[in-house]
């Protein structure tokens, strides 16, 4: 059972958009962008709220890339592999921190919550390829030695 | 405070210009998504701390100016060379600082802003050695056209008095005041503007056929998806000057009898979605966006809708859905947008840099508008220049203008000067064009003859070093994964031509394999539902028709000239470097290593799985790759 607070700030999201179907996509975000996932029950909630039927909410989440039903770790590190990063060698990069965070292909959140790593199919900053985002901040120019320096440069924030 | 009249407007203009001119000196600082990367938030903050105070950077506050700040230094759009951020321009000097750093800001204010005089080391520097003062002087800047992109980099993006000050808005005032929608529709039409989001349909034709509709409900939609990987024009059109698209997208709305409209931004683009927010709450508190537009009665309601990560919500007919909330797929067309697109209305879809053409058009005119570019597609192009080249960044130039213009003229050239291979034009739904393509005149029509599309104008470059295979299974890759799976060519299609690229580059390839990519491509092509299923095979058949050659490598002899494809590389020890300490062998996964300790170590190819453990772990840097 999710906390209670969860549902009030759900709540509060749904009267900023209104409840009609075409809010459920900006309902989503918002409610991602607040837990950093899509909590499944919160979804069927919503959907009650805003008068669409459950599994038409659950088919539209799961259609689109940036919904997760799985929570993600406090830093979620998006490698691009637009393009332009890919010629540039992005791939390496990303290899460099699953490795490094003990990652695999089926798992993509360290097991203490911390590092999420993902991929992205292009961020926009193709003049600084191969690039990297860190909870929606870009660093430009990657290579793996720079990625695991950057890996150690966030868990030093965390202490 | 609101704008209600032509006169007003000018008034607004004139204020707004002798304010600017009121400052002893101002600094621009580029903060688009590329130097925000490269720190321009930080070396903004610290110029607004070193400038505070000095009174050459300030101005009095003006009440009826109230976004035009008291200090001047300011956040601009895109000024283009991204890989040379942060990038700063310093007026009224003109001077274009490259690469500046936090330890060069102290510098800028004491010489420059103090006492005029440049930091010279902060100037472009070309090949020969020349230093570039002016952004105009830099080859990569200096030879493009810019219409679209006039005002990026030049003007605050946050501030829509700057905008007003550069004419801003006088377009749309000359079309609610002068014009008779169908003389706004007609000018358009006439001038040939064709749909940058790639297929280039003429936009006059398309708000001709949305006026005609017996429905009165009508709608405006702009798509900002850019999905195109290695393509940010659209992007940095948004963030640099986001009111010039809501400019146009109003003109488009006073045409079509429209009064709401939705702009789709991708979700990967969060500075365009807070500039346009900040842009659209600035034009509706001047009256220039929301009801009674300019005091004529015309209304008209804009939002913004941010997409999720999907590919196909760029196909016109998937972008609708999705704004309606549902799976953003495509459906079978007729009916086309024009006659049922949002919410089943006449829908007006046009793409950003399409609506950002408009108020030029209506203010010069089609006429003058026709004098730029080529007879079949008139006006300019911007393209995103990435990839092996020597200057990577933002481009506009004419249609019909050369590729070796664009990447020898502008671009500088390969990077380290490698050898040219091709060029992806349109993403994952474009074609590889070559060498022989260099002195093509580029356009919309010409394009489609080299099996490729102009798309929204990602150029990537490719030197010796990219394999063509294995590209062609990167936009497959892409593709496949992005078919939303309505339709069966689509989505097994793309799933079949994966399968057998990926065989291709694991060097298990047979020669039958091309025969069967090329009749699934053909079929792919001419059965897929929407535009991006039919296009998706155009990267497959671009290549086999230009690279066959290194396809037949790759399953006759085993062999990826680029050293890319990991299966296919032979790692050897050279004997003279090795020291025989043998840390090769012991990080060996497969235990293909041997030897004994103090003499070379040899690696039997036999046994290898070519990870690369031996070369990343020799200290000696003995081991190395063969293709």
């Amino acid at each position: 059972m999710l906390d209670q607070s969860y549902y009030n700030k759900a709540d509060e999201i749904i009267e900023g958009y209104g409840r009609k179907a075409a809010s459920l996509i900006p309902i989503m975000q918002d409610i991602q962008a607040e837990y950093r996932y899509l909590p499944g029950e919160l979804l069927t909630y919503v959907a009650k709220q805003i008068g669409v039927k459950e599994a038409k909410a659950f088919s539209v989440a799961t259609f689109y890339e940036n919904f997760s039903f799985e929570p993600k770790g406090k830093f979620i590190i998006k490698v691009c592999d637009g393009t332009a990063c890919h010629v540039r060698k992005s791939m390496p990069v990303k290899e460099a921190l699953m490795k490094e965070l003990g990652l695999t292909h089926k798992q993509h959140t360290t097991d203490d919550m911390m590092f999420t790593v993902e991929t992205v199919s292009c961020l926009g900053a193709c003049g600084l390829a191969p690039t990297l985002t860190v909870n929606d901040e870009v660093h430009p120019k990657m290579t793996p030695e720079k990625a695991i320096d950057l890996l150690s440069e966030l868990r030093g924030e965390k202490v | 405070m609101s704008i209600t009249c032509k006169e007003e407007l000018k008034v607004h203009q004139d204020k707004v210009n002798q304010t600017i001119q009121a400052y002893g000196c101002r600094i621009l600082v580029c903060c688009g998504t590329g130097c925000i990367a490269s720190g321009a938030q930080k070396i903004y903050d610290e110029m607004v701390k070193l400038c505070s105070g000095m009174d050459n950077v300030k101005v009095e506050m003006q009440k009826d100016l109230p976004h035009l700040g008291e200090l001047g230094v300011v956040k601009t759009g895109c000024q283009g060379l991204c890989e040379l951020g942060p990038l700063m321009r310093v007026e009224p000097y003109d001077y274009q600082y490259v690469k500046v750093q936090l330890s060069d800001c102290k510098e800028i204010v004491d010489s420059t802003v103090k006492e005029g005089k440049p930091v010279e080391r902060l100037f472009y520097k070309t090949k020969e050695g020349e230093l570039c003062s002016h952004p105009d002087d830099i080859p990569f800047i200096g030879k493009q056209t810019r219409i679209v992109l006039e005002n990026c980099g030049k003007i605050d993006a946050e501030s829509i008095d700057e905008y007003i000050g550069v004419g801003g808005y006088s377009a749309l005032a000359k079309a609610l005041l002068d014009m008779t929608p169908e003389e706004v529709i007609d000018e358009v039409d006439k001038s040939g503007l064709r749909g940058r989001g790639g297929a280039g349909f003429p936009a006059g034709k398309k708000w001709k056929q949305v006026a005609r509709q017996p429905e009165k409900l009508r709608y405006v939609v702009c798509n900002g998806d850019e999905g195109d990987p290695g393509a940010f024009m659209d992007g940095s059109v948004m963030e640099g000057d986001p009111y010039k698209m809501i400019e146009g997208m109003t003109i488009a709305a006073y045409a079509v009898g429209a009064q709401e409209g939705y702009i789709y931004v991708r979700a990967e683009y969060p500075l365009s979605v807070k500039r346009l927010k900040m842009a659209m709450a600035q034009a509706e508190e001047y009256g220039l966006l929301g009801d009674n537009i300019l005091n004529t009665g015309f209304n008209f309601h804009l939002h913004i809708n941010r997409g999720a990560g999907a590919f196909v919500c760029g196909e016109g007919s998937a972008l609708t859905a999705s704004i309606e909330g549902n799976r953003g797929m495509p459906r079978v067309k007729p009916p086309r947008t024009v006659e049922k697109g949002l919410w089943e209305k006449p829908t007006v879809l046009n793409n950003v840099e399409t609506y950002a053409n408009v108020p030029k058009i209506i203010l010069s005119g089609a006429e003058w508008f026709r004098t730029i570019g080529t007879e079949g597609s008139p006006g300019t192009k911007t393209f995103s220049l990435t990839g092996a080249i020597e200057n990577t960044g933002l481009v506009e130039v004419p249609m019909g203008t050369k590729l070796r213009e664009i990447i020898y003229d502008i671009g500088g050239g390969l990077k380290s000067g490698a050898a040219f291979k091709g060029v992806q034009i349109g993403g994952p739904s474009g074609g590889c064009l070559v060498e022989e393509h260099l002195d093509a005149v580029l356009d919309f029509d010409s394009v489609k003859k080299f099996d490729a599309i102009m798309g929204s104008g990602g150029l990537v470059v490719m030197d010796e070093n990219t394999c063509m295979v294995e590209v062609a299974r990167f936009f497959m890759s892409f593709t496949q994964r992005e078919s939303c799976g309505k339709c069966v060519p689509c989505r097994e299609g793309t799933k079949r031509m994966l399968e057998i690229l990926e065989k291709i580059v694991a060097g298990k390839g047979e020669m039958e394999d091309l025969d069967r990519l090329e009749e699934l491509a053909t079929m792919v092509k001419s059965m897929a539902l929407c535009g991006l299923g039919k296009s998706a095979p155009l990267p497959v058949i671009s290549t086999l028709k230009r690279f066959r050659d290194e396809y037949e490598e790759h399953i006759v002899q085993k062999k990826c000239r680029a050293k890319v494809c990991t299966a296919l590389r032979q790692f050897h020890i050279n004997a003279e470097f090795c020291k025989g300490c043998g840390k090769c062998a012991k990080n060996c996964p497969a235990g293909a290593i041997f030897g004994k300790a103090k003499h070379p170590y040899v690696i039997n190819n036999d046994l290898c799985i070519k990870c690369g453990a031996c070369k990343d772990n020799c200290n000696f840097d003995a081991i190395y790759v063969e293709a």
